[in-house]
């Protein structure tokens, strides 16, 4: 470890700090419909988008109808990107000739970024033509803006009393849409051409390289892409490899700069959040417990990529230094590859610098472990801050039986059916993953898929259906992750992961929403300070733990113990 | 009230599968041409008017008269149409295997250098597959080689990668490297002055 890689984290959570108020601001100004400096062009866009959708902005919603019109416009948006995706040897814009797409692969891909997980069975320049990559930019933008959706519903809960709804879907949805994902994808993609992404539409490129031979330079429009990818924690990138393709990320300065656009809006929910219930300390004490599993998770990534494999010394292969630079770019070096791909799993974007399947044992258990608990360190947009509440409502539920008081979260009794939609919030994905990883080890077409050995191989499949359930969308690499058995099983994880999973939140915050607040007394256990800090991130390890850790034994610290003894498989 | 909202659904989605698919792409396109046209178009190096490569994507160099890249995963070597890892875990065998072979290599095409020499990227295959750099170890090591093959001074080649090294980013992120192309046809400019 180096001291400019060990600052690296910190550095980062400043920035974001920053990011989390200014960003916020400006996103509570959005959502409340105050005056923003793109009024004057976007208002009768917003009124145009509301009269050619024949919806009504105003109207407040139940949980019931708002949840409706989400899952309406999720699932027409799947079909309607299915049918593109096979309709591709039909359509134009496809210079490299690219053939029909599998049918399983289009399933997978559909659902992958209608959910926002962007879990990627194809290699984008092999598989892709420029028109259905720019099928896929278009769940890249409604995918993350369902998430913000959700979040505001589950936030509602919290900030109104004596309510019965939730607000308006399609003015949460269209505002979202217009105000924050196209102006800031706009921005973001002039900035990654500057910094030396293409964006071009062009054949890829024939050349004759310096030494005399043959290379085609896949190309096109890669940097606005690109950018609505990482903007909206999506991580569908256009190239196999995403952020570790230089022509995704061609240098240090791009890869930071799409770092902070992946961390940027579900940071300024959190503070939006703080502004809806009007108390803005209440946003920092969950900053606060999500920084500190972010910095802690990357040090430890960190420190395990920099030790390196011990294999390579316990095989009497002794180089200039340990670092593992298997699976890396050489112009990232071992410190930001370890940050961004702790950040890919925490913040939930899912796209690569590096390969994770060749990650250290720990390393890649880091990056695993993040999706295991759910992706509430940040998390993609809206859905980790609500993950994030749902732990917060455990946690306060905990801290009520040590006391033997009823629990209560800024002012709302916490209620047997609201820790109930909690803990299912909990219970749903983890049964997921490890029924279908469980099952997959067990059966000839899982087992098939397998490419690495040993404990590792286990590791494989268990990324593979926490990334699916988590809606992350990274992968160990390895994995055969295109054969019918893992597209299948991966999608529906992709579908469990995603709506019943948050579903569940809305409703108890409907239930929220009638509650009366009652006032702050004496016995109100605080929710802003050191104590509770500590005690959500408690809740979010203890959990992750409790539920995982066989697994886990068998897995990654398997393998790491076999590695340390020169163990090969 | 129901098949309304599926129909406001569908519009929706309509809507936005035109105007944030093929139109944002154009449009995005477009400006991106007209701001930035070098960028945009992949950073394409010439030399004597000829594209001989991107700047940005590793070529595969043999010959021991060029400076070597890392080794590449992808099929063919550094495939630029086509990205992939190794994905090799670290308790496969076939990791030691590929680690000890190039590193077999790399100490028979560079004589004189020990293993405790090496840094691990030269003998470990990049993410990408196309990695356009190396550390500025892995160039330095390679100086006598490239030097005697092309017939120049040590200390001039030397002096020419030095000149090539980009460092971390504000000091602190990413590492130092050199980009193995811009290396190879600065060389190559100095080996053949006549042609270059």
């Amino acid at each position: 470890m180096t001291w400019q890689g060990a600052l690296q984290p910190i550095i980062l959570v400043a920035v974001v700090a920053v990011l989390a108020w200014s960003v916020g601001s400006y996103l509570y100004r959005v959502f409340e419909n105050q005056r923003t400096y793109l009024d004057p062009v976007l208002i009768p866009v917003e009124r145009a988008v509301y009269r050619l959708c024949g919806v009504d902005p105003q109207a407040e919603m139940r949980w019931t109808t708002y949840v409706f019109a989400l899952l309406a416009v999720n699932v027409v948006g799947f079909l309607v990107l299915f049918g593109l995706l096979t309709l591709q040897p039909l359509l134009p814009l496809n210079p490299a000739h690219l053939p029909a797409i599998p049918f399983w692969t289009a399933w997978n891909t559909a659902v992958s970024f209608m959910t926002n997980t962007n879990w990627q069975v194809y290699g984008g320049e092999t598989t892709m033509s420029y028109l259905s990559q720019s099928w896929l930019v278009v769940q890249q933008f409604l995918s993350p803006v369902s998430g913000i959706c959700l979040f505001l519903a589950v936030a509602r809960g919290f900030s109104r009393q004596n309510s019965r709804t939730l607000g308006n879907f399609w003015h949460d949805f269209v505002r979202s849409l217009l105000w924050v994902a196209v102006p800031f994808a706009i921005v973001a993609t002039i900035v990654l051409v500057a910094l030396g992404s293409p964006q071009n539409l062009k054949a890829y490129t024939h050349v004759t390289t310096l030494q005399g031979g043959h290379q085609i330079i896949a190309q096109g429009p890669i940097a606005a892409m690109t950018a609505i990818m990482q903007l909206g924690d999506n991580g569908g990138g256009f190239m196999n490899m995403n952020a570790a393709h230089p022509f995704e990320a061609p240098n240090v300065a791009s890869l930071l700069f799409q770092l902070v656009l992946g961390f940027a809006i579900p940071a300024g929910l959190i503070y939006v959040f703080g502004k809806m219930i009007k108390d803005r300390r209440q946003s920092w004490a969950i900053f606060a417990a999500m920084a500190v599993m972010f910095i802690g998770g990357s040090l430890v990534l960190y420190h395990f990529e920099a030790a390196g494999s011990a294999m390579l010394p316990m095989h009497q292969v002794h180089l200039a230094s340990a670092g593992n630079m298997v699976g890396k770019e050489t112009r990232f070096g071992v410190g930001t590859t370890s940050l961004f791909e702790n950040s890919t799993t925490a913040v939930s974007w899912g796209s690569v610098a590096a390969s994770n399947d060749s990650l250290t044992p720990i390393g890649g258990m880091v990056a695993l472990f993040n999706m295991l608990t759910g992706e509430v360190i940040f998390g993609s947009w809206g859905v980790g801050m609500i993950g994030m509440l749902a732990y917060v409502v455990l946690a306060i539920f905990l801290a009520g039986l040590m006391v033997g008081r009823t629990p209560e979260y800024l002012g709302k009794k916490i209620g047997a059916y609201e820790v109930k939609m909690a803990v299912l919030a909990m219970v749903v994905p983890s049964f997921v993953i490890l029924i279908l990883a469980a099952l997959s080890v067990v059966i000839r077409p899982g087992l098939a898929g397998i490419f690495n050995p040993g404990p590792h191989g286990l590791t494989e499949v268990l990324y593979a259906f926490a990334s699916g359930v988590g809606n992350n969308g990274s992968a160990f690499g390895g994995l055969a992750a295109a054969s019918p058995w893992y597209a299948a099983t991966v999608g529906v994880a992709m579908l469990l992961g995603r709506f019943p999973m948050y579903i569940p939140l809305v409703a108890m915050a409907s239930v929220l929403a009638g509650k009366q607040r009652i006032p702050v007394s004496a016995g109100t256990f605080p929710t802003h300070g050191p104590l509770f800090v500590v005690l959500l991130v408690g809740t979010v390890l203890i959990v992750g733990a409790l539920v995982f850790f066989p697994v886990l034994a068998l897995g990654p610290l398997a393998e790491q113990f076999a590695m340390r003894s020169g163990q090969l498989f | 009230m129901r098949p309304a909202v599926l129909l406001s659904a569908l519009r929706l989605v309509l809507l936005a599968t035109l105007v944030l698919g093929p139109v944002y792409l154009f449009a995005m396109t477009g400006v991106a041409q007209l701001l930035l046209p070098a960028q945009a178009n992949g950073s394409l190096v010439r030399v004597h008017g000829q594209v001989v490569g991107s700047r940005l994507i590793g070529q595969a160099f043999t010959a021991p008269r060029f400076f070597q890249g890392r080794p590449s995963a992808t099929t063919p070597a550094y495939n630029a149409a086509g990205s992939a890892a190794s994905n090799l875990g670290p308790t496969n065998p076939a990791l030691l295997q590929h680690v000890r072979a190039h590193l077999h290599q790399f100490l028979q095409e560079n004589p004189g250098v020990r293993p405790g020499q090496v840094p691990p990227a030269m003998v470990e295959s990049s993410a990408s597959g196309i990695d356009p750099d190396i550390p500025v170890a892995g160039a330095l090591l390679q100086v006598p080689r490239v030097a005697r093959a092309n017939g120049l001074p040590v200390a001039l080649v030397r002096h020419l990668v030095l000149s090539h090294v980009r460092g971390r980013f504000l000091g602190i992120f990413g590492a130092s490297y050199v980009n193995v192309l811009e290396l190879n046809v600065a060389l190559q400019r100095l080996a053949r002055p006549a042609s270059g």
